[in-house]
């Protein structure tokens, strides 16, 4: 039995530990296309704002610790997959024979259709490579403008203000976050980062970009002045690694989409992480959630079902937590609400904090939080549970920052 | 270490906080909490201002000990000039509070002045803000604490408030924290109040360190295991104080009927058993008992009042479980007014604790007034048409929530014994010593208890001397001045500490200083604290002659004094107050008027004022 | 084998010796606020929940690392949070569906409950025997309870 993993992210590397594991005798193979060992790309800001090395972004530390697993590492680029004959092509020419696929090819990034996109010194945010070379860009007092304020673009927000730079956030959409943060939540961050001297332009379009003084000009719409930076950061959104499929019979959605046990419509090839369109909470929807914690879930339950173990995959659940230069903010499920939902919202602009918690009945199904830093998982856990709150609903519209009492008496006390 | 070095000043009436270093030197001589606070307390206020103008001082102090793994580190006192007394008035409470407010980072939380307007305080480590109260002023200190932690988003907060009746400056207001723990005598709410402060709401972060660590927890290993098998502790962990309300009735020291009597008939209805005990529909009182921060004797009483009981019949917002009966409101809503309706009993505890009111002095004020009634001095026109007969659980339960909302007859109620038996003429039925009420023994059978009562100087207290087992031993009041005395100055530097009176049912002041002595910079020994103790016994009679106390004020009423006990160990005794406190005054190295010499104050480091 | 910690909220006071116990081991300083056992109260403090990592093998906190921060500790079984390799993402506090992995900003870390390296100090600092350290194998809460009032009874 030889398993295939296209893509050595955190879904990758996972998927392979757990196949070594679940089935002892089989040959694992881990196909990554970067010159790098496996490493994380959520580590990339704090190695920006140096606060680890390169080292520190590795998703394993060990020396030797895919060898002594039993795991082929190797560099290469899938091109093609052909499922008739169980091979798969790569960019290099080689043809690789697998007896289970899991695709884990993660995604790439976006830049927006506008000209002068693909200028130099304008970076992406998303490799160790372009990590490299914005450290490089940015000696401390630069300026530099970072296009997107979506949950890329502000967990490196952070790591640039550490490097000291004098930042400027262009987003096009009216708040930052906007897919993770409604309009309350969104214009606290925004506040807290002027309040740090971040500027920060929300509903502002970059219609060119060009070259000024060894520089970039970004010329923005609506007769804004245009901005000059001495780099760009460019986050304006990723998108799955999906080319290679082309052909294979594959089904692909917004993403690769996978059933209960992460197979594809195609015997033998499932799919994982950031790639891969599954099961969601609380609705049952099939969804891209390219986050850890589902990266890691699908890599787990994928390896174990390809290695023969039937494992059922209860969904991935959309959440998101974010450090926005000291400000903590989380968002779980369905946190713009059910229509028909009852919500529960307790603000305090002028603190920074706030929770809004979204109900079906009296089960959570989505929630925001800034400020929350304790006990925060417990969201997670009533969302994926669907605990019935009973009583306890009308507490938590009251005063929804008792939902950590009400997670415990809903589902402690009784086994006590 | 130990202390946090850092006090927080707050001018109200400037709305100005500030953080400025600990007096190290008060610190080394008066220790902490009880002790220092009185120190700050005479050095930042003239003892003769008005206990609820804006030039009185409201002192929150934790000890050194306090917030640290110490059994019973838990507790902080409030100390100020008390409107009950005119006195100083120092009152301690246990719960979570204290413990936080040095987590935040402070040993003592000094406030003066007056806001403008009703505020709170809000304190999250080096965060302090003063904050507008307009929509908590005039709610209960329930409400309060659940609308701050809403406010603030935070649920871990703390909070110290006071209900209605601080606000409305009856004279026996406490200050609650916690829920049901308070700083409960002397009108330090009332205090409170006239600062318009409703509330401290904290949460802290920072932390307490000790000196020595690995010493100091070997000393807290080895006291905890003193106090965990200590029987007394058990006791109190099984039943509760309220196992004296068997004890004083077998002995004739239970107060009944505003000190008419001193045995109750209705005790076996209100006593632990009776707590405990399960009614034909299922009931119990009691549900449990709970801790204060830190402790392992675990003495509170959680209960619960019958959803069938007259008190909460229809109203469903009193159906929660919240704190139950100790000894002194067993005895405060029970003998002395004669009521032995166990839920009528609990239901007056939550009125205290949800309206921030004390419940020793509410009892015995209510006792006065229906010994009032009953002799036709006061009638139905003045007490809004209930009749207050002794024994009357509705005229308990009633007058309870009035007093609590200062409604009605509860206004006059919420003058205190004195005031109101003063108002109808009678000042000699008013049961206390310097306006204060007593607690719940009777001083002709418990003679050093009587002595004790006399000389506190916060008034009538069972709290500031220890004379149980003295008392219990001999009838007489031979003998009695210099041990009690000594257990003054023992229990005034237990009370500096930051820990509980209740562990000297197992420790002496050895186990004390071990734990100080390891925590705190400086060498702590028993007799370093005895002379803290009497160091603080004295500065605080100081402030009291300041504040224009005399020799006249160490007295009882003549019911004790004059009318012997009819029952009991003490029956046909008087209090023998008239040989026992020449014999004090000199024990204590005063004159015979009660001002400390000069050679005692010498003695003690403190300058004659 | 390996064991647990047993947590019996009916014989909890809510006196926080727990909380002060794991802050001091792992702080150096008593603060419940930093303490990763928490003790939640309910109704006037009439119910009390001793609240903590249970160890739970789905190891949700584990998993979600990105950079291989928590690990097994193969002597007690606990997961295990290396500050040095913590990048402070916070991804387990999200991922850990109990809520036991809070982030503590001051260090930029995440804590969570580790058994004090099989020396747990809450269990030791605990008074009433709320919280106590067993072996795993007795799992049946019943069975575990009978146990406790065997040691009780022997105390």
């Amino acid at each position: 039995m030889h398993h295939v993993i296209i893509g050595a992210g955190p879904a990758g590397v996972i998927a392979a530990e757990t196949l070594r594991r679940s089935d002892a005798g089989a040959r694992v193979t881990l196909l990554g296309d970067e010159s790098e060992r496996p490493y994380s790309r959520m580590a990339i800001p704090y190695l920006l704002a140096e606060d680890i090395a390169e080292a520190g972004t590795h998703l394993r530390h060990g020396e030797g610790h895919y060898e002594g697993h039993g795991i082929e590492v190797r560099k290469g680029r899938a091109r093609s997959v052909n499922p008739a004959g169980n091979t798969l092509t790569l960019a290099d020419g080689d043809t690789l024979s697998y007896d289970r696929l899991l695709v884990a090819s993660g995604s790439h990034t976006v830049r927006p259709p506008i000209e002068g996109a693909d200028l130099g010194r304008i970076e992406n945010c998303w490799t160790l490579a372009d990590a490299r070379r914005i450290m490089a860009g940015t000696p401390r007092g630069s300026k530099v403008v970072l296009m997107g304020a979506g949950f890329i673009g502000c967990i490196i927000l952070e790591a640039l203000v550490a490097r000291g730079v004098d930042l400027t956030v262009v987003e096009l959409a009216d708040r930052m976050l906007a897919r993770m943060m409604d309009d309350s939540g969104g214009d606290m961050i925004k506040r807290w980062c002027e309040g740090k001297g971040v500027k920060v332009l929300t509903s502002t379009r970059v219609t060119a970009l060009g070259e000024a003084d060894g520089g970039i000009r970004l010329h923005l719409d609506g007769g804004a002045p245009s901005i000059t930076a001495d780099l760009v950061v460019c986050a304006t959104g990723v998108a799955p690694n999906v080319d290679f499929l082309e052909g294979s019979g594959v089904e692909i959605d917004d993403g690769v989409l996978v059933d209960d046990r992460l197979r594809t419509n195609v015997d033998g090839i499932y799919a994982a992480g950031d790639v891969a369109q599954g099961p969601s909470f609380p609705t049952g929807a099939r969804e891209v959630h390219a986050i850890q914690p589902t990266a890691s879930e699908h890599g787990r339950i994928a390896a174990r079902n390809m290695a023969g173990h039937d494992t059922p995959y209860r969904g991935s659940l959309s959440m998101n937590v974010l450090n926005t230069l000291g400000l903590v903010s989380s968002s779980f499920g369905v946190w713009m609400g059910l229509e028909g939902g009852d919500r529960a919202v307790a603000s305090d602009p002028a603190r920074f904090k706030y929770l809004r918690l979204e109900f079906d009945e009296d089960r959570i199904v989505g929630a925001l939080a800034i400020g929350l830093t304790q006990h925060v998982g417990v969201i997670r856990g009533l969302v994926q549970t669907q605990v019935p709150l009973g009583a306890w609903k009308d507490v938590l519209l009251k005063d929804p920052h008792r939902v950590m009492d009400a997670y415990l008496d809903c589902t402690q006390a009784s086994a006590a | 270490m130990s202390w946090q070095r850092r006090i927080l000043r707050v001018n109200l009436s400037e709305g100005r906080a500030q953080v400025e270093a600990l007096n190290m030197e008060w610190a080394r001589d008066f220790l902490g909490e009880r002790g220092l606070a009185t120190k700050y307390l005479m050095e930042n206020m003239d003892p003769s201002a008005d206990p609820l103008g804006p030039d009185n001082v409201l002192i929150f102090a934790t000890g050194p000990l306090s917030g640290t793994m110490a059994s019973t580190s838990g507790r902080y006192a409030v100390v100020t000039k008390g409107p009950l007394t005119g006195a100083i008035a120092c009152s301690n409470s246990g719960g979570k509070f204290g413990a936080e407010l040095k987590f935040a980072g402070y040993d003592l939380l000094l406030l003066e002045g007056r806001a403008q307007r009703p505020v709170y305080l809000h304190v999250v480590d080096d965060l302090v803000e003063i904050l507008p109260a307009d929509e908590i002023w005039g709610a209960s200190v329930w409400d309060t604490d659940a609308w701050l932690k809403q406010r603030h988003q935070n649920p871990q907060l703390k909070v110290a408030a006071v209900g209605v009746a601080g606000e409305r400056g009856v004279k026996f207001a406490c200050v609650v924290n916690d829920l049901h723990r308070a700083a409960g005598r002397s009108g330090v709410g009332a205090v409170m109040g006239s600062k318009n402060l409703k509330a401290i709401a904290v949460h802290g972060s920072v932390g307490v360190k000790v000196d020595d660590p690995k010493r100091f927890m070997q000393a807290v290993k080895e006291t905890k295991a003193v106090l965990w098998d200590n029987a007394g502790r058990a006791e109190l962990e099984r039943v509760g104080t309220n196992a004296m309300i068997d004890v004083m009735q077998e002995f004739g020291g239970l107060p009944t009927r505003n000190f008419r009597e001193v045995q109750f008939e209705g005790v076996e209805n209100i006593n632990p058993s009776a707590m405990s005990a399960r009614k034909a529909n299922g009931h119990t009182n009691l549900l449990t008992n709970k801790a204060c921060f830190g402790c392992t004797i675990a003495c509170g009483r959680i209960a619960h009042i019958d959803k069938e009981h007259f008190t909460v019949v229809n109203r469903r917002e009193y159906w929660h479980a919240s704190g139950g009966l100790e000894y002194e409101t067993a005895y405060a809503f029970g003998p002395v007014v004669g009521v032995d309706d166990l839920d009528a009993l609990t239901f007056a505890g939550y009125m205290m604790n949800e309206h921030g009111m004390d419940p020793i002095s509410f009892g015995v004020t209510l006792a006065a007034a229906m010994e009032l009634y009953e002799m036709g001095v006061i009638t139905k026109e003045d007490t809004d048409g209930i009749a207050l007969n002794f024994g009357s659980a509705e005229a308990l339960a009633v007058m309870a929530e009035k007093t609590g909302k200062h409604e009605g007859f509860g206004q006059v109620l919420g003058l205190g014994s004195k005031r109101l038996c003063e108002k109808y003429g009678h000042p000699e039925l008013f049961m206390g010593v310097k306006g204060q009420e007593f607690a719940g023994y009777d001083s002709r059978a418990l003679q050093g208890m009587g002595l004790g009562y006399a000389t506190s100087n916060r008034g009538a207290c069972h709290l500031k001397h220890d004379m149980f087992a003295e008392d219990m031993e001999d009838q007489t009041g031979q003998g009695k001045a210099k041990p009690c005395k000594d257990s003054q100055d023992r229990v005034a530097a237990v009370d500096s500490t930051g820990l509980c009176l209740f562990t000297t049912g197992a420790w002496g002041l050895e186990e004390f200083a071990a734990q100080l002595d390891a925590a705190c910079e400086g060498e702590w020994t028993a007799e370093r604290l005895t002379m803290v103790g009497e160091r603080v016994w004295n500065l605080e009679r100081q402030f009291n002659l300041a504040a224009g106390l005399t020799r006249a004020d160490d007295t009882l009423p003549r019911r004790l004094l004059e009318t012997p006990a009819p029952s009991g160990t003490g029956k046909g005794r008087v209090n023998e107050l008239d040989v026992m406190l020449p014999e004090y005054y000199e024990a204590r190295g005063w004159t015979p008027d009660g001002e400390p010499t000069t050679q005692t104050l010498q003695r003690l480091g403190l300058v004659s004022l | 084998m390996h064991k647990s910690l047993l947590i019996d909220p009916q014989k909890c006071t809510s006196c926080l010796q727990c909380e002060m116990a794991c802050s001091f081991e792992h702080e150096g300083a008593f603060n419940p606020a930093k303490s990763r056992i928490k003790v939640f109260e309910f109704e006037h403090g009439a119910r009390a929940i001793p609240y903590t990592c249970t160890q739970c093998d789905e190891a949700w906190c584990m998993h979600a690392c990105p950079v291989e921060a928590i690990t097994l500790d193969a002597a007690t079984g606990a997961k295990v949070v290396h500050e040095e390799t913590c990048v402070g993402c916070k991804v387990c506090t999200i991922a850990c569906p109990f809520g036991t992995v809070n982030y503590n900003a001051d260090t930029g870390k995440v804590v969570k409950c580790d058994l004090c390296g099989g020396d747990p100090q809450c269990a030791e600092a605990c008074p009433t025997g709320a919280i106590t350290y067993v072996d795993a194998s007795w799992t049946g809460y019943e069975r575990m309870r009978s146990w406790a009032e065997r040691l009780d009874a022997g105390a």
